[in-house]
């Protein structure tokens, strides 16, 4: 059984199922009811395929490689290469891809007779297929290929409820964004190509010493802007609070669960992979990257009221964190200490993982809110907690997980983390060791922040009483949302739970990347605990035991240890005498609004009020007056304005060649001919 | 910051030395002792007092204000003011109870937790005072929340205040055996 | 076996004397305003007056109401059982480490917030907003006043930096990080625990209250549970202070003479805390709200400064 799932044709099996899955629901178009289960159970299927087959590839002492030649130019040919980074990443997308599915499958009933469960179930199958042929590639060309389809798909899925014109214009940002991404990828593997000859992965890795160093650096930067803008580092992140809030939830959960990881997955291969001997500053480069886009995107989150634009900036934010663990990883390696750099790897690949469990979750369940709610806007949430009970409870284990709060899994990730910024600190040189202390100090606010936004998030929305009609009438959820929302719920304290074995397995993962089995080992984790030298030492059982006995024996002490006799009565709220209305109760904007004053250097805060007349000639009694308070948009203003300004200013210029003047089109070919007949002469 | 320390530890502990000042210092200390036995045995030690303000005009709070100042010190016989109704055990209630405080009145003995012990403090508590019969009050906390007990004066001294707490506790002792 | 018991022991002290802090403080405070004051034992005879009333719970108050206090409480007591309080010897290794500690209680903080929220009150929302602010911006200063002395020690464990910090004799040079470390500490101190100059634990002013505003709605044994876990919050970041900055007569043996020595002088090193916070509260006014962000960043500054004195 092992051989047949692990082998090649177990991989083809994979991407085969979701192509059934794709191609049979856009032949069900027609019915909604077939089409919804065809192409959501072939999902299911796929997904649990791809993580049978990715387990054994991980078990696997070797790489799988797949080589499928087509034809016998280098451009085409098929190879993919499984091996461990890969396999866990494809463990990843199948993982959230099986409960994402399993959610979809009672959320897409909503769509049932406005749009098309067909296309919807084609692109879904799609983007998962594409995701999937995006970590498993080994050459260039095909690489660009799936990465292409990953981002066409999951542009329909953006757009497909199109009769918003948010969305619609959300994911016409998005195309355009993901374009110049892809230009910039495709500019760095052609840079490789000249240089080294090849487009194959592993060749370029062997042939790496070829390209010259100014080379490196070019290289370096577009990749790191092509795959930042996919993974979403600030500046190059606008799209994302644009595109993820506007796909359906269980696309949002993908989207930002799984496919931003890709962008790390690329950055991981490619930096650590490809490259051998990388110069210090790169580490230090992506470290900033990191430490910035943390701090940044949660700042942004705190401003949000939007539910799914909330988490879309906190994904920036975790992006941010795993760019942390890869940055000292990289300086780790440039100052050739392997032993330190595998626990910056092990840091990174567990707040993927662990990112993407939460992230789902988050989303998964906001998105069940806002199915039953009818609005993302917070503001107008409120008293949730009592009428989706299971709904708020698991938002709650997504909150605490991504605030990395202990026992769940979001702390250990975060811990390892700081430990790798700390082991940076106590044993680099000078430069490095401040920007790694800043780094653990900017991570540290992060982490505080962050707590802060979701008490927001969630009282605001959750608790409290209702804030509009709707809220007031939200009923449960249907048993498959709930279902799949609980088994990511008890997959996030699994991992938490046993995040010493995750952390070994990891290990293994991070020796196979860079070659550091031999090295003595600093790292050593198991299922009591993780080690760190002797600087530091946790353990998750532990710490799950500790906390949830001290809850036990208190609520056991105070219920029977002190007389039983007392009564519990309900009445309303202290309200000193007057009406508690829902609008006396805290808005989101007014939570956070302390904290973006606080900050407002960096996030430069707006207030406009306006103001209705009752009678607009004699301005004596305000009817209405709005106030609103948002932040100034520093990227439209100095970065995509400019470049927009600019490439207007070129083409209007450009334009002037073009004057309709047959004679002028004349005169240029002859021109061209002159210059072409000189330039052959010399 | 040093200059205040000094102040601290060179004033006197009263300001006016005068022979009457020691006995009703003496007699503020008998009573208490009595009070902070009481409070002992009913209230395991601790008593918590939210005083509402049900329109009153201030007189009484000033007395029940002047209970916490070091001359009397009602806190160091186990006496606590507290802000919440949630948090207390007692609750004062001062004013002739006006019209526009009637329902809040009403919430904050509904949001007080039992057992608790309503008292009304002044004359204008327990029948309306100098504001009888007036439009715009209900005359006396009775016609809102039940009253167990009173402490009349317009408004009583910090004193009586204490020696009717002291009675009214004597009283609640006697009801329980 | 003999660990275990010391460990509970060790584990119990802080529940069990956190209210008598909290009576010394309010003690010290009553003299310094040349009046009696409550007597020590005052808030005792509070909680167990409070565990024995009924409650009364809003019917706006969700299931986050009911079972936060005992979230709240138990992650003191998760907190508690991780620092050195009489003794080093405990092998402590899982909830002792800097950033487990400061998990442990930000989970604690993190369900106070909700607590607040959960009754739509105006009051509780603003507590909970403000608290919030607080707390994010002191965790980078109380990490990185621990983390100074980590690097000094070379270990992350509490127990560890403790056994270092009391074995080895420093060179005066190391005093002054180690001094500006504790100056870092100390402002982080006064902000979790919700003392002056950043919140006043005695206001009836709802409108400048952090800590009280979240617990207003509490009443009977969850608000004895919410104020007892606020004492012990008080007492664990004191002997957290005392046991990893000061830690002269900890114990290192295990014996009966070793263990005795041991709480004396964590007794006589709360104190000196409690007098100093006491003296504090008597001396200056509560800031504005606006002006605690600075302070926290002076907190966070002098620890970086500390660690680059370590680490240079």
């Amino acid at each position: 059984m092992n051989t047949i799932i692990g082998a090649q044709e177990g991989f083809f099996v994979l991407i085969g199922l979701f192509l059934i899955g794709a191609l049979g629901s856009l032949a069900l178009y027609r019915n909604a009811v077939l089409a919804n289960i065809w192409s959501f159970f072939f999902a299911m299927i796929g997904s649990l395929w791809g993580i049978a087959f990715s387990l054994l590839c991980l078990q696997a002492p070797y790489a799988l490689e797949i080589e499928a030649l087509l034809s016998h130019s280098p451009l085409l040919s098929l190879s993919f290469t499984i091996d461990k980074l890969s396999g866990f990443f494809l463990f990843t997308i199948s993982l959230i891809a099986l409960f994402c599915s399993l959610y979809g499958m009672g959320y897409a009933r909503q769509f049932f007779g406005r749009y098309n469960l067909g296309t919807l179930g084609f692109f879904y199958n799609i983007f998962i297929c594409g995701m999937m042929l995006v970590v498993s590639s080994s050459n260039s060309v095909l690489f660009l290929f799936a990465w292409e389809l990953m981002s066409l798909a999951s542009y329909f899925l953006v757009i497909y409820e199109h009769k918003e014109e948010s969305n619609v214009r959300a994911g016409f940002r998005y195309f355009i964004m993901m374009h110049i991404g892809t230009a910039f990828v495709v500019f760095a593997f052609l840079l490789l190509f000249k240089f080294t000859g090849s487009f194959s992965f592993a060749s370029i890795g062997e042939q790496i010493a070829l390209v010259p160093a100014l080379a490196q650096s070019i290289i370096f930067f577009c990749a790191l802007i092509g795959f930042g803008m996919k993974a979403g580092i600030i500046p190059l992140h606008t799209w994302l609070p644009a595109a993820h809030p506007a796909a359906p939830s269980f696309v949002s959960a993908l989207m930002s669960g799984v496919m931003i990881k890709t962008g790390i997955y690329m950055m991981i291969r490619v930096f650590l992979d490809m490259f051998s001997a990388i110069p210090e500053w790169w580490g230090l480069v992506v470290l900033a990257v990191g430490a910035i886009s943390s701090l940044l995107g949660v700042l942004y989150a705190l401003n949000e009221h939007d539910l799914k634009r909330l988490l879309a900036y906190h994904s920036i934010e975790n992006i941010g964190i795993i760019l942390l663990g890869l940055g000292s990883a990289m300086t780790f390696l440039s100052f050739d200490m392997p032993e330190l750099a595998v626990i910056g790897i092990i840091a990174a690949l567990f707040h993927t993982l662990n990112h993407a469990t939460f992230k789902s979750l988050l989303f998964l369940s906001a998105g069940s809110v806002i199915s039953q709610t009818h609005t993302r806007n917070i503001e107008e949430l409120g008293g949730i907690a009592k009428r989706m009970p299971a709904t708020a409870f698991l938002f709650l284990i997504g909150a605490m997980a991504i605030s990395a709060l202990p026992p769940l899994n979001g702390f250990f990730s975060e811990w390892l983390t700081f430990q790798t910024l700390f082991q940076g600190v106590s044993s680099l040189d000078a430069i490095s060791k401040w920007l790694f202390l800043l780094s653990a100090g900017s991570l540290a606010l992060t982490s505080g922040l962050a707590i802060a936004c979701f008490v927001k998030a969630f009282g605001v929305t959750f608790l409290a009483r209702p804030r509009s009609h709707e809220a007031e009438h939200a009923a449960e959820s249907s048993f498959s949302l709930i279902f799949s929302m609980g088994l990511l719920a008890g997959m996030i304290m699994l991992l938490g739970i046993f995040a010493g074995t995750i952390a070994s397995f990891l290990r293994e993962i991070a020796n196979a990347l860079i070659n550091s089995s031999s090295v003595p080992q600093v790292f050593n984790s198991s299922f009591e605990g993780i080690h760190i030298g002797g600087f530091a030492e946790v353990s998750s059982l532990g710490i799950a035991g500790v906390l949830a006995g001290s809850i036990l024996v208190i609520a056991m002490m105070v219920k029977y240890g002190v007389k039983r006799n007392q009564k519990v009565s309900i009445g309303s709220t202290w309200d000193c005498g007057v009406d508690l209305t829902s609008r006396m109760e805290i808005t989101g904007t007014g939570f956070s609004r302390s904290l973006i004053l606080i900050f407002k250097g960096i996030l430069k805060p707006t207030k406009q009020t306006g103001i209705e007349y009752s009678d607009a000639d004699s301005r004596y009694l305000p009817k209405v007056r709005t106030i609103a308070f948002g932040l100034a948009d520093v990227y439209k203003e100095y970065i995509e304005n400019p470049v927009y300004n600019l490439l207007v200013s070129i083409s209007e210029w450009t334009k002037r060649f073009q004057g309709g003047n047959l004679n002028a089109y004349i005169m240029y070919i002859f021109v061209a001919l002159l210059i072409v007949l000189i330039a052959s002469l010399l | 910051m040093f200059g205040l320390f000094f102040k601290v530890f060179s004033t006197p502990d009263y300001v006016v030395s005068v022979a009457d000042i020691k006995s009703e210092e003496a007699e503020v200390f008998e009573v208490g002792q009595k009070l902070e036995k009481y409070i002992k045995k009913l209230f395991k030690g601790s008593l918590a007092i939210r005083e509402v303000d049900a329109g009153s005009d201030n007189s009484v709070e000033q007395e029940l204000v002047a209970l916490s100042n070091p001359f009397y010190d009602v806190e160091r016989f186990g006496v606590r003011f507290v802000a919440s109704p949630r948090h207390a055990d007692m609750l004062m209630v001062t004013g002739p109870v006006t019209r526009n405080m009637k329902e809040a009145l009403k919430r904050a003995y509904h949001a007080t937790p039992n057992p608790k012990i309503v008292v009304a403090v002044g004359d204008d508590a327990i029948n309306g005072g100098i504001y009888k019969h007036s439009y715009a009050v209900e005359d006396g906390a009775e016609s809102t929340v039940p009253v167990d007990y009173h402490i009349p004066g317009d408004p009583p001294s910090p004193m009586t205040i204490l020696r009717h707490l002291l009675l009214i506790l004597e009283v609640i002792d006697e009801k329980k055996t | 076996m003999a660990y275990i018991i010391l460990w509970i022991i060790q584990l119990l002290l802080i529940p069990l004397f956190s209210p008598l802090c909290v009576g010394i403080i309010r003690k010290i405070k009553a003299r310094m305003q040349n009046r009696q004051g409550a007597s020590i034992f005052q808030p005792y005879k509070d909680l167990w007056k409070l565990l024995h009333k009924d409650e009364v719970i809003s019917q706006d108050a969700s299931w986050v109401f009911r079972f936060a206090p005992f979230v709240v409480f138990g992650a003191t007591l998760a907190a508690a059982a991780g620092i050195p309080t009489v003794t080093i010897l405990m092998a402590q290794s899982f909830t002792s480490d800097i950033i487990v500690f400061i998990g442990v209680l930000a989970v604690g903080t993190f369900f106070l917030a909700l607590a607040g929220m959960d009754t739509g009150s105006a009051f509780g929302g603003f507590g909970s907003s403000r608290e919030m602010t607080i707390s994010a911006l002191a965790e980078g200063g109380l990490m990185f006043s621990l983390l100074a002395l980590a690097f000094l020690a070379e270990t992350t464990n509490l127990f560890g930096i403790a056994e270092a910090m009391a074995s080895s004799v420093f060179a005066l040079a190391s005093l002054l990080p180690i001094g500006l470390a504790f100056g870092g500490f100390f402002i982080a101190l006064l902000a979790e625990t919700a003392r002056f100059p950043f919140d006043n634990p005695a206001t009836h002013l709802e409108l400048t209250m952090i800590h009280e505003a979240m617990i207003l709605e509490y009443s009977g044994k969850r608000l004895a549970l919410m104020e007892w876990a606020s004492a012990n919050k008080l007492m664990i970041f004191m002997t957290l202070g005392a046991s990893v900055f000061f830690p002269f007569g900890i114990d290192f043996s295990l014996s009966a003479v070793g263990i005795t020595m041991g709480m004396l002088a964590w007794g006589v090193k709360i104190f000196v805390f409690c007098c100093a916070i006491a003296i504090l509260e008597s001396s200056m006014a509560k800031l504005r709200f606006f002006r605690l962000p600075d302070l926290l960043l002076i907190s966070f500054i002098l620890s970086v400064v500390a660690i680059g004195l370590i680490i240079a």
